[in-house]
Parts: structure tokens; C-alpha cells; sequence
């Protein structure tokens, strides 16, 4: 492939690409993204190409193993264009006859479609699943087009238009008047105006003019998984939106940093950096516009805090990811000291986005505060897992039950978590909250990089609580003392109160230390940490008091709180439960109900999990 | 030059100070343990902590690693940075507690409580013997090893590094164990020596000063 | 051919042939160290010290590297890993019910590896598999919607099958 210089043969490239494409060939788009990898994506890939090899079919059906679709509970999902009917729980089995009756005849499964659980409903086009139907996929609904191993696939959704357009029609000061208008603001959790980011760091005094970029791919935050489902799908879109920023900026080498966790992000994202080498869009002398740019790829190491720019670059520079105070912020003095402009993927990957359909369109989407769209992971207590895409200002009971089907098993709804070990949980009574930057600030929590765990009834808030700052103890970088001591102290104030040992003045204590952490802590992971704990002291109060003034957890979670019993009216005798206890805590004759010995019993539920009829109960 | 307010007084100090050096040149003594003049600033202990007010919110900040900047406004002796480094000296003593200089520096605070689970790590990781190593020797033959609460100053794989030329310079700049507590026993992590548990009486003359008031009262003054 | 037998040999040429991959940049440590880590499956003490020599960086900088980063191992790791994820959506699900049975099962604690060198038990923080969470992750092998009960089930099919110990290992691997 020769490189290409100049726009013209860009779209003379892209014409023939799109020329020798029928929309009306029938083409089956395999969800590939490691939800579904997890599923057995593979072997429904493999076998849908051996039927179509066996039927002969192979030049009158496309197959593309895609990026992540976005309805992961619903996984293994298929798409099947050109009708873009929705195919989900696909087996390996079902190939045949979707290849006999879809592909050949026409006919739609309808066992395979989906279909609500409370209309009854049966889909038979993604558009009307009830899951995307109420989503806005501006920058992931491309996922199920391309294929992140061929850059064609991205040329002919219209990819690097907004490149060509930034170097030969565009000052990079006019690119980052852009940005600025479109009030497009920071993806990875900070929030922070990215117009603002870009001009600080290209007015950012260098003596040898060097400047870089760099992409944090190092989402931490557990339960979320966006970003790696935007380099595993369209690893393209970012690369694009950091060219276009380092042009804006003035940088010429720019870096990924991608979460080592992420092995398919990694990757199709090096498939994609070649190719786009390989075309001309990263490299010297970009289109034939002499501006150069040129991009590596870095793998973290299993940190957490690495997500902290300061500590991502320090990373970067072979050192261990200390964060450094940010008076001096990472736009002046950052990578090497030199002035660095660092953004998230989701970011990054708007940013094609808004040059091609220009600002003014961009921040019509949204509140005032908060423009454009956003992804979320929505994940826990829910029907619907996956990834959505909504505009910002779009509630939480929306989200949660228009989109997310509501919560699983007729529980009820309790808490949503929002901003990962950062942000906080929210109660029923702000399910009506529009989401967006300032209103989750104000409410206590936080955007975060877009994690949105759902509980019910049955999750311990307390236990919530400890198990976020059980989690930030294992990834403190330990520099600084309310950090490292401080969450440490917190820890084992909430372990005792989930084990009922708390005492009266527990909780206030909680306060106090959390605010002083908050006040106190180097770096945003220290500062941020305190927030699930002190959200949910504000939220659920009373939870806490449970569990100190009466060694009780209504949630029915803290194992020394509480007891499992058989229920003798539903237990029918069958010994399941006895055979599987690793104690030998339970005993009963055939067909009489059983017992467990509380004295033996360690809690470890495996009786629960094993009764089919529901007799162990929880106290 | 930079002009700034530190407790109400302003001062003109070069840019690249930092707000400790500039509070010490007027005399204003911010406490500090991780830092040590010479030695880069390093941020770790929070210990001197100081209020920056700006407009109608304020922060708290390490002085020691705060540049100073036109306009600012310092308060190092406020109720919030005090009530901050309060408990920052308690957690410091809940995890060494056997050191004279903290608990010197508790009593001064009017501690009288710890109330976290006391694990006595030994050392603060205030990081002064591994900077005295590097930037002082130019050894570099400590270094911190770990992270979170597992992070520890040691040697690589524990034996004696090949760089120490044995200047004991770790053991004397270190600002906590260097002198043990003179005190025969520690009581839930304070001295049993010191003031603090000792009953007070009354000031005789109350110039209501910023000293914390414990339950205990006012502290006696000789 | 068990791990514990494993010789260490030429340590220091198999790093230098790392160490100049990236070109004997000393900001490449991480990197270089991951590749090392491929290679013996933990980090040999030798191999550290070759690191630090060929790049010219202290000894105790490398050390503080190697033991920052969970992705690296100073102890050998075992035949198979066995990964349970204990993101805030598994952990929702039950996770530490499935960890603890885990633990029980195998009779150590994360990041510790059995007496016999079969297992490596590691926690991890999220695989982005939510919805199948709690999920448990063997060597390449996705196991969804654990349940404490599905745990024995799960090991001993490992139990029954040694894997390729050549096979390179980072810490997760798709």
C-alpha cells in the first residue's frame, strides 16, 4: 500500500473503498470484544466461515468479527446487514440455520431475537431493541461496522476526514477554538475543559519546542471497561483525535498508555497503529502536509494509580508511578518536563467527531455544563449489562431501567455507584438526577471515567464502603501518610464494623479522618478516596447504625452478622446441600428436612448456592 | 519577584520559593518532618500542611512543595490546617509510634488520643535517608521498595548494597528513630512520660492562646 | 519439567538480547522487565541484576520497579493461574464468596503459589467481562458466573492437565 500523500488521494481511496462495497450484500457483524471473546466469540466465527466456505458462499457473504457491540449480558451477539437484524445468545449450533434461513432465505429466527421480559416484545432490529433504542451512539455505534484489524473498514465510515480537513484547511489555533466551543470536557474523570487543556499546553514555553501527547488507556476503575472496548473496536478513532491534538498542540510524538489487563486492546490497537503507518495517516510527513507525528505504544504494569497523569508519566520514564503535587500542572512541565497534553480515550476518540460535524452542532448534545455524549458501563444489579452511550443530561432512572431493563430477580432498586473508588453512591431519591459533571459533584459523587454499578436490596452498603477502600489500600502508591496510614485506619474501622466490632464513635471517626484525607492526600487518589465512604454515610446512615448499635447487616452480607438457616417448610430432604458443605455443618435423614450447625457453619454459602429450592435462607 | 500573604503579613520573596522557605524567612516555623533543608523537597509526611484561601474556599497544601505564586494568600496556623495536621500526627503515631520527635510533637499539639489500630511500622517513609543517599553520597544505595502500606526503605535483596561507603548518614538525618521514647512503656500509642496524659491545671495567665483545648483544660506553662 | 528445577542460566545474555530490543533505553525498564518476566515466568534475582547493569540504573531503582508493579513476580510462579476478578460488578455478584472458596481450595493465600508449584492464586481488578461476572480467569481460559460451588469443578479439570511451560506469560492474557 503506498503511503498516501495528499487529501485528494485520500478520497479517491476512500470512493474506491466505497465503490466496491454493496450495501446490499448480506454481511454478518460478529460482536469480538472480550466480553464475548469470554462467551466463545471464536467459535461462532469459525463456524459461521466453515458454513459459508461449506455452502459455497464466500463471495456473496462478508464476515466481520467486530468491536464490542455494547449489550454484553446479552452476548454472544450477531448483527445481520444489510436488514441489521439483531441475533443475540448465538451458539455455535444455531450457524447453520442462520446461514439457511437469514442469510439464504431471508427468514428471521425468532428464537434468537430478543425479547423484553416484561412486554414480551420480540425485536427483530437492533434499532428497536429497548437497549439502544433510548442510547445516542455517536462515537461507539460505529463498533459493529469495522473490523479494528482493517483500517478500510474506518475509511469507509468517513475515518480521517476530520485529519485531512484539520492539516490542510485548519490553523492549529482555529483547531483548538473548536474544541474550546464544543465545550468538550475531559472523559477520564477530571473533567477538566479540553480546549482549555490543549491551549495551555500549546502557549506552555518549550526551549527545544518539544511537545507531546499522550492517550491514558489505563481505566482502573473496576467495573468499567470503555475505554478498552473503543481501542479493541475502533482503535482508529483515537488515533485520528490524537493526531489532530497533537497538530493543535504542536507535538510530533505522541504515546498510548494501555492498561497491561487490556491484551486484545493492545493488540488491535498495534494492528491499527501499523496500518495507519502503512497509509500515511501517523508518521512523517502526514498526507503529504509535512507535519510529522509519530505514536508509540506503552503496556502499564498492573497500577492502578498509573491512571494519575503524574504517575502515568513518571511510567513512562522508567520510574515507579509516584504522583508529583500538581501546582505545576502536566501541560507545562510534564513527560521529561516538557509540556504535555494528556486525555482519555473517549476523549481522544470525540474529537474526529467534532471537527467533521463541527462544534456547534457537538454542543447542541447535552446540558450546560456537560456537552456531547458519554459511554457508560452499566453493570451489577441489572438486566441489561453492557456499554451505552447517552447524551449528558439523561437520568439515572432512565438509564437504569428504559435502558437497563431494570434490576434483575423482581429485587428492588437500592444505591448506583458512579466514578468507580473516586466517586459515590446515589439513593433512590436522586434516581431523577440528569447526569452530568456538576449535578453528581453536588450529589456527592462523580462522573468518573463512566463506571455505573447498580445495587439492590441485597448489596451492603457498609460493605460497598470497605471494599472500595479495600481496594485503594492495595493501590496506594504508599508515599504520602493520609493515604498509605490513613486509608489503611479507615480499613480496619470498616472492617470492624462490617464484622460487629464497631463502636458509637465509629462512624464520626469515618468522617473526620475522611475529611482530613480528602484535605490532606498528594494526589487525586488519595483525595478522591474517602468519597464512597463518606457518600454512603450520607446516603445510608442508618445502614451504619445497623451494623454498629445492633451487630445486624440488613443487607444480609456481612458474614458475622449473619446466619444461614434451612427453611424446613421448603427443604425437601435431598442432601445437596449436606454433601457439599466443606464442614460437614449439616445434617438431616433422606427426605427430612436438614440442619446446619451453626457452630460449625464458616459461611461460606455454598449451601445457598447449591439448594434448588430456595430452603437456605439468610438471616 | 513574587508577593504574597502569610498570616496576614505580606512579604516579597523570588519566584521558585517555596511557601515554607518563604514562611521561614519571616520567622514563621511550619512544622515539617520529611523535610530537610539541602535535600529536595519531597511532600510525603502532610505534616506542614497550610491553608491557601481563594476567594470564598480554601485548601490545604504541603508548604514544603508549594511554589509560591503572586496574590496567594497563606494562613500556616489556621483551625482547619491545625485540625488537619492534628490527625495526620496521630496517624504518624499510630504507625512509629516509639519516636521521640513524634511524640514531642504530639504533645505540643495537645494529642491526647490515638485513635487508630497502632501498627508500628519503625519508620515514616519520610524518604530522608534515601534522598541524603542519593542526592548528598551520591550512592543511591537505598530506596523504597513496595507500595502502599507494604512500602518499606531497604536494600536491594537486603544485603548490605555495594555503593555504601558507611557515612551514617541514613541513621543521622532520620527524624524519628534516631531517639527512641525515653519513656518506659508507650500507653495505646502515647508516651506515658509526656504532658498530654499529665493533669492540668488552669493557665495563670490566659491570653486565650491557640494552644487545643483537650478535655483536660489548658496547659500548664512554666 | 517442573519450575522449581528451572536453571537460571545466561541470565545474562537473554536480558541483554531484551535490553537492546528497546534499544538500551533505561525509561524501557518496564517494559524490559515484562519481557524478562515472559521468559523465566517471575524475576530471578540475576536477571534483575543484569537489568540494572545493562542500563546503568542502581540496583535498589530496578529492585523498587520490580516490586511497585503487580505485574511482576520475584517468586516463581506456578503451572496454572488462577485469576478471580474482584471488580466492583463481580464483587456485587459475589466474588469474594467464590474467592474464598478459592482460597480454601487450594490452601493459599493471593499472590502465593502451592507447595507443589501447580497453582498461582492473583486477584484482579476488573476484566471488563462484566456480565458474566464473578468471573475466574485459568491461564487463557474465561470462566463466567462462578459460583462457590463451580470452584472445585473448575480446578480440577486443571488439576488433571499440565500446560506448555514455555508458554509465554504476561499477567493476563486474552
Amino acid at each position: 500500500m503506498q503511503r498516501l500523500l495528499s487529501a485528494v488521494e485520500l478520497e479517491k481511496l476512500r470512493g474506491r473503498i466505497l465503490s466496491q462495497r454493496k450495501p446490499e450484500k448480506p454481511c454478518i457483524s460478529i460482536c469480538g470484544g472480550t466480553g464475548c471473546h469470554a462467551y466463545g466469540c471464536e467459535d461462532i466465527a469459525k463456524a459461521f466461515k466453515n458454513e459459508i466456505k461449506r455452502q459455497g458462499l464466500s463471495k456473496q457473504v462478508e464476515l466481520k468479527v467486530t468491536g464490542c457491540h455494547g449489550f454484553c449480558e446479552r452476548g454472544p451477539l450477531i448483527v445481520v446487514y444489510p436488514q441489521k437484524i439483531f441475533y443475540q445468545r448465538v451458539s455455535p449450533d444455531d450457524v447453520s440455520e442462520i446461514i439457511a434461513e437469514t442469510i439464504i432465505k431471508g427468514n428471521i429466527i425468532d428464537r434468537l431475537l430478543y425479547v423484553d421480559p416484561v412486554s414480551g416484545e420480540k425485536a427483530q432490529f437492533e434499532k428497536d431493541v429497548p437497549f439502544y433504542k433510548r442510547q445516542q451512539r455517536l462515537v461507539f455505534g460505529n463498533n459493529g461496522l469495522i473490523d479494528p484489524t482493517n483500517i478500510e473498514d474506518y475509511l469507509a465510515t468517513g475515518g480521517y476526514s476530520a485529519l485531512s480537513q484539520v492539516l490542510f484547511n485548519m490553523q492549529p489555533e482555529e483547531v483548538i477554538e473548536e474544541i474550546k466551543k464544543s465545550d468538550l470536557r475531559g472523559r477520564g474523570g477530571g473533567g477538566f475543559p479540553t480546549g482549555r487543556k490543549w491551549e495551555s499546553c500549546r502557549n506552555a514555553p518549550s526551549s527545544d519546542g518539544i511537545r507531546y501527547v499522550i492517550c491514558n488507556a489505563d481505566e482502573g476503575d473496576p467495573g468499567a471497561y470503555m475505554d478498552r472496548s473503543l481501542l479493541e473496536g475502533n482503535p482508529h478513532s483515537v488515533l485520528e483525535g490524537m493526531a489532530i491534538g497533537a497538530y493543535a498542540v504542536g507535538a510530533h510524538d505522541g504515546y498510548v498508555y494501555v492498561r497491561l489487563e487490556y491484551p486484545l486492546a493492545l493488540n488491535n490497537l498495534g494492528i491499527a497503529l501499523g496500518q495507519a503507518r502503512e497509509y500515511g495517516f501517523i508518521g512523517q510527513n502526514i498526507l503529504g502536509s509535512g507535519f510529522d507525528f509519530n505514536v508509540k505504544i506503552s503496556r502499564g504494569g498492573g497500577a492502578f494509580i498509573c491512571g494519575e497523569s503524574t504517575a502515568l508519566m513518571a511510567s513512562l520514564e522508567g520510574r515507579v508511578g509516584e504522583p508529583r503535587p500538581k501546582h505545576i500542572h502536566t501541560a507545562l512541565q510534564g513527560l521529561y518536563g516538557k509540556p504535555t497534553n494528556l486525555n482519555n480515550v473517549e476523549t481522544w476518540a470525540n474529537v474526529p467527531l467534532i471537527i467533521n460535524r463541527g462544534a456547534d452542532w457537538y454542543s447542541q448534545i447535552g446540558t450546560d455544563g456537560s456537552k456531547g455524549t458519554k459511554i457508560f458501563s452499566l453493570v451489577g444489579k441489572i438486566n441489561n449489562t453492557g456499554l451505552v452511550e447517552v447524551p449528558m443530561g439523561i437520568t439515572l432512572r432512565e438509564i437504569i431501567y428504559d435502558i437497563g431493563g431494570g434490576i434483575p430477580h423482581g429485587k428492588k432498586f437500592k444505591a448506583v455507584q458512579t466514578g468507580g473508588p473516586s466517586g459515590g453512591c446515589l439513593p433512590e431519591s436522586l434516581i431523577d438526577l440528569p447526569v452530568d459533571f456538576d449535578r453528581l459533584t453536588k450529589a456527592g459523587s462523580i462522573m468518573g471515567s463512566g463506571g455505573m454499578i447498580v445495587m439492590d436490596e441485597g448489596t451492603c452498603m457498609v460493605d460497598i464502603a470497605r471494599y472500595f477502600v479495600q481496594f485503594l489500600t492495595g493501590e496506594s502508591c504508599g508515599k504520602c501518610v493520609p493515604c498509605r496510614e490513613g486509608l489503611d485506619r479507615m480499613l480496619d474501622i470498616l472492617t470492624d464494623i462490617t464484622e460487629g466490632k464497631g463502636k458509637e464513635e465509629d462512624i464520626a471517626l469515618l468522617e473526620e479522618l475522611g475529611d482530613v484525607i480528602k484535605e490532606a492526600s498528594l494526589c487525586a487518589l488519595g483525595s478522591t478516596a474517602p468519597n464512597p465512604v463518606l457518600s454512603t454515610i450520607r446516603y445510608f446512615r442508618d445502614e451504619y447504625e445497623a451494623h454498629v448499635r445492633e451487630r445486624r447487616c440488613p443487607a444480609g452480607v456481612c458474614k458475622a452478622l449473619i446466619t444461614f438457616k434451612i427453611d424446613a417448610e421448603k427443604c425437601t430432604g435431598c442432601g445437596v446441600c449436606a454433601r457439599e458443605c466443606p464442614q460437614g455443618a449439616i445434617s438431616g435423614e433422606k427426605k427430612e428436612p436438614h440442619i446446619i450447625d451453626q457452630e460449625k457453619c464458616i459461611k461460606c454459602g455454598l449451601c445457598h448456592d447449591s439448594c434448588k429450592f430456595d430452603a437456605v435462607i439468610i438471616l | 519577584m513574587v508577593e504574597l500573604t502569610i498570616d496576614g503579613i505580606k512579604t516579597r520573596v523570588s519566584e521558585g520559593t517555596t511557601v515554607l522557605e518563604a514562611a521561614s524567612d519571616m520567622g514563621i516555623t511550619i512544622p515539617t518532618l520529611c523535610y530537610y533543608p539541602g535535600l529536595s523537597c519531597y511532600g510525603e509526611c502532610r505534616v506542614c500542611l497550610v491553608e491557601v484561601v481563594k476567594g470564598n474556599h480554601s485548601s490545604l497544601e504541603a508548604s514544603c512543595t508549594l511554589p509560591v505564586e503572586q496574590g496567594q494568600v497563606i494562613l500556616t496556623d489556621s483551625e482547619k490546617a491545625r485540625k488537619a495536621r492534628k490527625v495526620i500526627v496521630e496517624l504518624l503515631l499510630a504507625s512509629c509510634p516509639n519516636s521521640k520527635t513524634l511524640q514531642d510533637m504530639a504533645a505540643n499539639m495537645g494529642i491526647n488520643k490515638v485513635r487508630f489500630k497502632i501498627k508500628d511500622r519503625g519508620c515514616i517513609l519520610c524518604g530522608r535517608c534515601v534522598r541524603y543517599c542519593k542526592e548528598q553520597m551520591k550512592s543511591g544505595g537505598i530506596g523504597f521498595v513496595g507500595r502502599g502500606t507494604s512500602r518499606r526503605v531497604a536494600t536491594a535483596f537486603d544485603v548490605t548494597p555495594e555503593e555504601c561507603r558507611n557515612c551514617g548518614g541514613c541513621e543521622w538525618i532520620c527524624p524519628v528513630t534516631e531517639r527512641a521514647c525515653m519513656a518506659d512503656s508507650l500507653i495505646e500509642g502515647l508516651c506515658g512520660g509526656c504532658q498530654n496524659l499529665a493533669p492540668v491545671e488552669t493557665c495563670l495567665v490566659c491570653t486565650g492562646c491557640s494552644e487545643s483545648v483537650g478535655p483536660q483544660g489548658h496547659r500548664v506553662y512554666e | 519439567m517442573r519450575i522449581g528445577a528451572y536453571e537460571i542460566m545466561n541470565a545474562y545474555e537473554t536480558v541483554k538480547a531484551i535490553v537492546d530490543r528497546y534499544g538500551g533505553k533505561h525509561d524501557s525498564v518496564i517494559a524490559i522487565l515484562q519481557d524478562v518476566q515472559s521468559e523465566y515466568n517471575y524475576l530471578p534475582e540475576d536477571a534483575l541484576r543484569a537489568v540494572a547493569s545493562q542500563l546503568g540504573l542502581p540496583l535498589i531503582q530496578v529492585c523498587g520497579v520490580a516490586t511497585f508493579f503487580k505485574a511482576f513476580s520475584l517468586k516463581p510462579r506456578g503451572e496454572h493461574t488462577v485469576r478471580v476478578c474482584l471488580g466492583t460488578a463481580c464483587h456485587v455478584r459475589g466474588a469474594p464468596a467464590v474467592l474464598d472458596e478459592a482460597k480454601r481450595q487450594l490452601g493459599i493465600e493471593p499472590g502465593n503459589t502451592t507447595d507443589d508449584m501447580r497453582f498461582t492464586l492473583e486477584t484482579v481488578n476488573c476484566l471488563g467481562a462484566c456480565a458474566l461476572g464473578p468471573i475466574v480467569v485459568v491461564d487463557d481460559e474465561y470462566q463466567g458466573q462462578m459460583g462457590p460451588r463451580k470452584v472445585k469443578k473448575v480446578l480440577n479439570k486443571y488439576k488433571k492437565t499440565p500446560r506448555d511451560r514455555r508458554h509465554a506469560e504476561i499477567v493476563v492474557s486474552s
